[in-house]
């Protein structure tokens, strides 16, 4: 009896966003009295980091620190209109929104600014730490704070901005078939070293290596997050997670976390993670999605990892215990 | 059966509530007291994401009758930060970037206080095994595990920081001369 190591990979194209009926998604933008920038959406973070990102791209356009970033999200009822938390959608058409809502406020702030400078708009650019200040006289500035009071109770305005980013419906060429369901795709592979036990049938996922082309990482840290977490998620349905796996009758199916099995701390293999950065010409700052691709590569790399080590060709999720021994079975010609 | 008072310390505070037998630990710190920080994820003590210490120890309140811990000490994620500063592993857990969603942080973070309080050096096998009751379905682990013994060691800086200035004070009457502002009151109030 052996502990049988192999190594197996696969490549994942992904598409960001979908065709829909069109997908759009809409924000809006305005500053309080003291220079917060509010950014409403109706987008939902469920945890990947879309506040964030739509927090970068506002500052980064608006030309102010984060700190005066401020993100009221996931209110249907309230927001504008936004498709949805899908798709690996939200950073590439919330965050391209926002940046349109952005363009729009900073036109606004510069024109006021300009008006309490006694200058040109065009002569003003963003020092990026709060203030609007004289391209070339950078002693003749004024600080968001005091333009936002000034543009509230001097001038009457409204520093606000409004952004729509709409993916059109795109229709197949009846002749070809040829259409533009998505607006990039996000490429991936993921290399999977596993240890199979072909006496019990257990297999031990001891190394993953992944590596994401996905535009520009906006939040390299969150990037990191991503892929890892997705791995994981990978690895848990390639060998653990299904609802009835184990035994013929549903009857006895996992019903709680007790039984529906998942890998924990501890079975957690050494990643080894790779960017590369090939900004996507539609994508805000060359961004592209990765949310959902990076569970996707994790699994027919741990079945072409398990083949690799002992021969068993398994096309069924999760790869359990039993899959394994029935496959080695199999090769060595016993039968039922 | 009626209902009966309950007496809890929480977080340094003497509270007193009415409970019906049998409502978990869990309920009234949500329901009757507000405290929100525990989450209610499975209920059945296998997610670890309602993790409290009672007397200093690490539970799951969803499965602790709370009538049965009649005038014990319980600290949740609320009294962890100080005074508006957020303590090493809260500190640890923001800057490694160990959480997503958020709905097992309180849990991992009352278990890592637990460890930490127990074994201020710990193995990342040790740091495994502590939770190991603890589901986390978006970082994979990792991250969660590295901010955890990222905060042991920034602890044990504080606590060698604390030593110095207290032994310092011992011998000159005075600790002036080696004070990082901060750090050692926060591991005297740790350790009390």
């Amino acid at each position: 009896m052996a502990r049988l190591r192999g190594r197996g990979y696969a490549s994942v194209n992904y598409p960001t966003g979908m065709n829909l009926g069109g997908d759009p998604s809409q924000a809006l933008i305005h500053a309080t009295t003291t220079g917060t920038f509010v950014v409403s959406l109706s987008s939902v973070d469920l945890g990947q980091g879309l506040k964030t990102v739509v927090a970068q791209c506002a500052a980064e356009t608006l030309g102010l620190p984060m700190e005066n970033i401020l993100v009221d999200t996931a209110d249907t009822d309230t927001g504008p209109h936004c498709m949805g938390t899908f798709a690996s959608r939200g950073t590439h058409r919330v965050g391209n929104a926002v940046i349109m809502a952005a363009a729009e406020a900073r036109e606004v702030m510069l024109a006021v600014a300009a008006e309490e400078l006694e200058v040109d708009a065009g002569d003003l650019e963003t020092d990026g730490t709060g203030y609007i200040q004289v391209k070339g006289a950078q002693e003749r500035r004024i600080h968001i704070t005091d333009l936002a009071l000034a543009a509230h109770f001097t001038h009457g305005r409204t520093i606000s901005g409004r952004g729509m980013f709409l993916k059109e419906k795109n229709d197949p060429v009846p002749e070809t078939g040829e259409m533009d369901p998505d607006s990039c795709q996000a490429h991936a592979c993921t290399v999977a070293v596993v240890e199979v036990d072909d006496e019990t049938g257990v297999v031990e996922v001891l190394e993953m290596h992944n590596a994401y082309e996905i535009g520009r990482a906006l939040n390299p840290a969150m990037v990191a997050q991503q892929v890892e977490g997705g791995a994981w998620m990978g690895m848990s349905h390639a060998l653990f997670e299904a609802t009835e796996p184990y035994y013929p009758a549903r009857d006895h199916g996992p019903r709680d976390f007790t039984e529906y099995l998942m890998p924990g701390a501890a079975d957690i293999p050494a990643y080894h993670n790779a960017i590369l950065e090939r900004p996507a010409g539609n994508g805000p700052f060359g961004a592209k999605g990765i949310g959902e691709m990076t569970a996707n590569a994790p699994i027919p790399a741990i079945a072409n990892a398990i083949f690799d080590a002992c021969g068993v060709r398994l096309d069924t999720m999760p790869f359990t215990p039993e899959r394994v021994l029935r496959g080695l079975d199999e090769l060595r010609g016993y039968h039922d | 059966m009626a209902s009966q008072v309950v007496n809890l310390r929480v977080n340094e505070r003497s509270r007193e509530f009415l409970a019906a037998p049998g409502t978990p630990l869990l309920s009234s710190l949500r329901d009757a007291l507000g405290l929100m920080a525990a989450k209610r994820g499975c209920a059945q003590g296998s997610c670890g994401t309602c993790t409290v210490l009672l007397d200093g120890r690490p539970v799951m309140s969803c499965l602790v009758a709370v009538e049965t811990v009649d005038g014990a000490s319980v600290r949740t994620l609320e009294g962890v930060a100080r005074g508006g500063d957020l303590d090493e592993v809260q500190s640890a857990f923001l800057e490694g970037f160990a959480t997503q969603c958020g709905f097992c942080t309180a849990g991992m973070i009352m278990t890592a206080e637990a460890l930490l309080d127990r074994n201020p050096d710990p193995t990342r096998a040790e740091v495994v095994e502590a939770i190991s009751g603890n589901v986390c379905r978006c970082t994979g682990y990792g991250p969660i595990v590295d901010a955890i013994l990222d905060a042991a060691a920034r602890r044990r800086k504080e606590d060698a920081a604390a030593r110095r200035k207290e032994d310092i004070a011992a011998r000159w009457g005075t600790a002036d001369i080696a004070a990082t502002p901060g750090t050692a009151d926060a591991a005297a109030r740790r350790r009390s």
